[in-house]
């Protein structure tokens, strides 16, 4: 019987789809990037803000990959990525900035703790190879 | 029938084209479009409505914000402002985008008029394009009840 993320193919062995937490307060955003993921073969859960992310964590939760948006409520993109990482979490993070942010801001995100910066929107083009990398890791 | 759907099929193509060459959509419309499928039928419609609902709400936001002369709070503006910028950005949303573009910096430079001015112009441009595309899946709507497919717009 195949659980939660996994599915069997063919040959009996277990394939694990890419387990994906989407941080971010715009429905919008949370929607669009559910979809992406979905369109890769990969299974998500959202986040509104990086509070309930950290949260998430604390109660064992564990990812493949977390997309990381910078400005959001309660807890933002930044100060989240800097408490997963004193957590220990090994996970990619991936920070989705705005073409409106400064240099300076992108920098200080990426030093928090990202592996990967993209700006939005996301597309599929946009995320498929680090998707790819991170498979093939 | 058959003539029928063709000619729905059309209308729809040339309308879809029309947009995109109106400046109305960018092409991240397309990618939301690729992004459908028969899982996900209503996938494009969904994501344009919480569009709209953001355009309500932050739209309120801002004009409340302008309301009060001699004392607006151009901080909550500019970042009411820059949430409509991304979302309109992620539904290709090109011409709100645009006049957001323009708001944001009239609200930098805490030019007032400007900023009343911008927000009355983004007000009137997502309410056209909330009609123009309740038209474009309108379209789709007759194209399938007539027994048709949705064609694919190349732009």
């Amino acid at each position: 019987m195949a659980t939660e993320g996994t599915e069997k193919t063919k040959s009996t062995e277990v394939k694990k789809k890419l387990n994906v937490l989407i941080v971010d307060d715009d429905p919008l955003n949370c929607r669009l990037h559910e979809m992406i993921i979905k369109t890769i073969g990969g299974i998500s859960q959202t986040a509104k803000n990086g509070e309930e992310a950290v949260i998430l964590h604390r109660g064992g939760a564990s990812f493949d990959l977390i997309l990381m948006d910078k400005e959001m409520p309660e807890r933002d993109g930044v100060s989240t990525t800097k408490k997963l990482r004193e957590m220990k979490v090994t996970s990619m993070i991936v920070g989705v900035t705005s073409l409106a942010d400064q240099e300076e801001e992108r920098k200080a995100f990426m030093e928090a703790g990202l592996n990967h910066c993209l700006e939005k929107p996301l597309t599929k083009a946009k995320i498929l190879p680090l998707i790819n990398h991170l498979l093939g890791a | 029938m058959d003539t029928l759907i063709a000619q729905l099929q059309r209308q729809f193509r040339d309308y879809t084209i029309s947009l995109y060459h109106q400046g109305f959509l960018d092409d991240q419309f397309t990618e939301l479009k690729k992004l459908q499928d028969e899982c996900s039928p209503d996938f494009v419609a969904e994501v344009v409505t919480l569009f709209f609902e953001d355009c309500e709400k932050l739209i309120s936001n801002m004009a409340r914000a302008l309301d009060q002369t001699g004392n607006v709070d151009f901080k909550l503006v500019g970042s009411s402002v820059h949430q409509l910028k991304g979302s309109s950005s992620s539904v290709g949303a090109k011409r709100v985008k645009g006049l957001c573009i323009t708001l944001k910096e009239c609200c930098d430079s805490q030019n007032y008029e400007g900023c009343v001015r911008c927000l009355q112009q983004v007000d009137i441009e997502y309410k056209t394009l909330k009609a123009k595309l309740q038209d474009l899946f309108n379209l789709e709507q007759q194209i399938v009840q007539a027994g048709g497919r949705i064609p694919q717009v190349d732009i």
